[in-house]
């Protein structure tokens, strides 16, 4: 198993952190991982992304050229990194911003309106996590205990508090997997 | 199963040197490397350590020069423009003959340049940059995981030859997370270090800590004394990595992140039918030579490639090594750019005339 995961969006969804969740879940199922973010200028005030590789081996190159799946945030993330998304890949967009390119048939889309969703919770910030639940459930990269575990792990004691209610946005995004149980 | 933590290479630097018994750490900020400050500002606090932000990065180098006179395990880091501005620091070290660790997180130059991971300062790190005839260790660590083991080696290294010893990493091993297991392998076990200034309680002659020597013939014997010393740390602390080298037909040379990228081509080579071996030079001074030299003698290597973040610097120890043996092969990437795997294959595919 060796899976190239791309998120991207603007800075502040949370799409550094999304990205250290699911290494950390990863990590801890024993696997190996690699998390490389975007530090360029472009973080202040424009696109963020991270690519997380996880594997059962020793992980080569931490770059990703060809990604088995691509969540997206924004139209400009979707438009930079559609095109490095494998054929047969997957392509997850947030379609409250961004919409499907019609150039890529050859890879799965699902479309989420996971901004929309959050907000109707009252918390922006899981619309990233209602992405990712999609993600995970869809590709099986990592389980929910796992991913919970992560939450725990990751987020500040403070904010622990929150973790049922983002639990079940990422159950809400797995409703949008499509073709698996 | 050992406990695995997720952190940034950064990071991992940080918490290695502070295990190692390093308890001053002096340093200007600067991207792709500012965690390591952050994370020993952190925690030294826990251990009663020393975190200065200094006014500059010479006054950082500097600082380093007289903790290490007093004895102190001390560190300092930058990324490529401060590493520069801390050369003369360098040669006063050597000159010195003070253990000192430093880590340089390259990026693109030249110049300010960019923040992109790069492999740049290749000659720098190696070949002096600083004055006089001195050398320092550099250690090429490439995943988190050695950036921890280095560091820690990098202390040992330094205590031991009194040197100055170079972790050089690049802004992709500096930014990423990888698990890290905090595997010490021998009890930290500071040496003594009777030449150290720590005052002489008025028992003891005084130390001195000096890299001035006016007189011709006193200098030359000093100089002689350090080339004895750097004879014996190449005899001793060459490290290297062979992966396929054996009746390999194409050798690969790559350090840091450029070994991993090259560490994928080996299967994918091996699918089209070409066997590609890859040296991974652990440190680059004392450069794994003979390795090289050995693995590029056997009569099945037809070329060497040498693949560098970088527009060709390690690439002319390469061909010292190989001595005219075989043709050599190069392929750089600059600017923040990394080479990919389907641009390596592509030349591996032409240097065996397919």
């Amino acid at each position: 198993m060796n899976c190239s995961i791309l998120l991207a969006g603007f800075g502040g969804q949370g799409i550094l952190s999304a990205g250290r969740f699911i290494a950390s879940a990863a990590l801890t199922e024993g696997k190996e991982v690699c998390w490389f973010p975007s530090y360029g200028p472009e973080m202040r005030g424009g696109t963020a992304n991270c690519g997380v590789i996880v594997s059962d081996k020793t992980i080569g190159s931490p770059f990703i050229t060809e990604a088995d799946a691509l969540v997206a945030m924004n139209s400009p993330s979707l438009e930079k990194f559609s095109e490095i998304v494998k054929p047969g890949g997957l392509i997850i967009i947030d379609s409250t911003l961004a919409r499907p390119i019609h150039t890529r048939t050859d890879v799965q889309w699902i479309s989420i309106p996971a901004s929309e969703l959050a907000a109707e919770q009252g918390n922006i910030a899981y619309a990233i996590i209602i992405l990712l639940g999609c993600l995970i459930r869809q590709t099986g990269l990592v389980g929910r205990e796992s991913f919970s575990r992560a939450l725990f792990e990751n987020l500040p004691l403070r904010h622990h508090h929150l973790i049922p209610a983002e639990m079940a946005a990422f159950d809400q995004g797995g409703n949008y997997a499509v073709g698996r149980d | 199963m050992e406990k695995r933590v997720l952190m940034k290479g950064n990071e991992a630097i940080a918490e290695a040197a502070i295990r190692a018994g390093c308890r001053y750490y002096f340093g200007y900020p600067i991207t792709p490397q500012t965690e390591i400050m952050h994370y020993m500002a952190k925690r030294m606090v826990e251990v009663g350590g020393t975190v200065i932000q200094a006014e500059s990065e010479l006054a950082a180098i500097n600082m380093v020069y007289g903790a290490a006179a007093a004895g102190a395990r001390a560190m300092t880091s930058s990324s490529s423009p401060g590493i520069s501005l801390k050369q003369e620091g360098f040669s006063y070290i050597a000159g010195a003959e003070l253990p000192a660790v430093v880590a340089n997180i390259v990026r693109a130059g030249p110049g300010l340049g960019g923040i992109l991971p790069s492999q740049g300062d290749y000659f720098q790190a190696t070949k002096g940059g600083g004055h006089g005839d001195y050398r320092n260790i550099v250690l090429a660590p490439a995943s988190v995981q050695e950036l921890y083991e280095m560091t820690i080696e990098a202390f040992n290294l330094a205590d031991r030859y009194r040197m100055l010893a170079l972790i050089l990493g690049d802004g992709a091993l500096g930014q990423m997370m990888e698990p890290v297991v905090f595997r010490d392998k021998e009890p930290i076990d500071l040496p003594k270090k009777p030449w150290a200034v720590t005052g002489t309680g008025g028992v003891r002659p005084h130390n001195t800590i000096t890299s001035i020597y006016i007189k011709a013939d006193v200098l030359e014997a000093f100089n002689r004394k350090l080339q004895a010393k750097y004879a014996e740390v190449s005899r001793r602390e060459v490290r290297a990595e062979c992966l396929n080298c054996e009746d390999a037909d194409i050798l690969m040379v790559a350090f840091g992140t450029c070994s991993r990228i090259g560490r994928g081509i080996i299967p994918i080579a091996a699918a089209q039918g070409v066997r590609v071996g890859l040296i991974r030079p652990i440190t680059l001074w004392p450069f794994p030579s003979d390795v090289i030299a050995r693995a590029a003698a056997q009569p099945s290597v037809k070329a060497v490639l040498t693949i560098e973040l970088s527009c060709g610097q390690m690439v002319e120890d390469v061909r010292l090594a190989v001595d005219g043996m075989k043709p050599i092969a190069f392929l750089g990437r600059s600017g923040g750019n990394l080479p990919t795997q389907k641009e390596i294959l592509q030349k591996i595919m032409k240097m065996v005339g397919r």
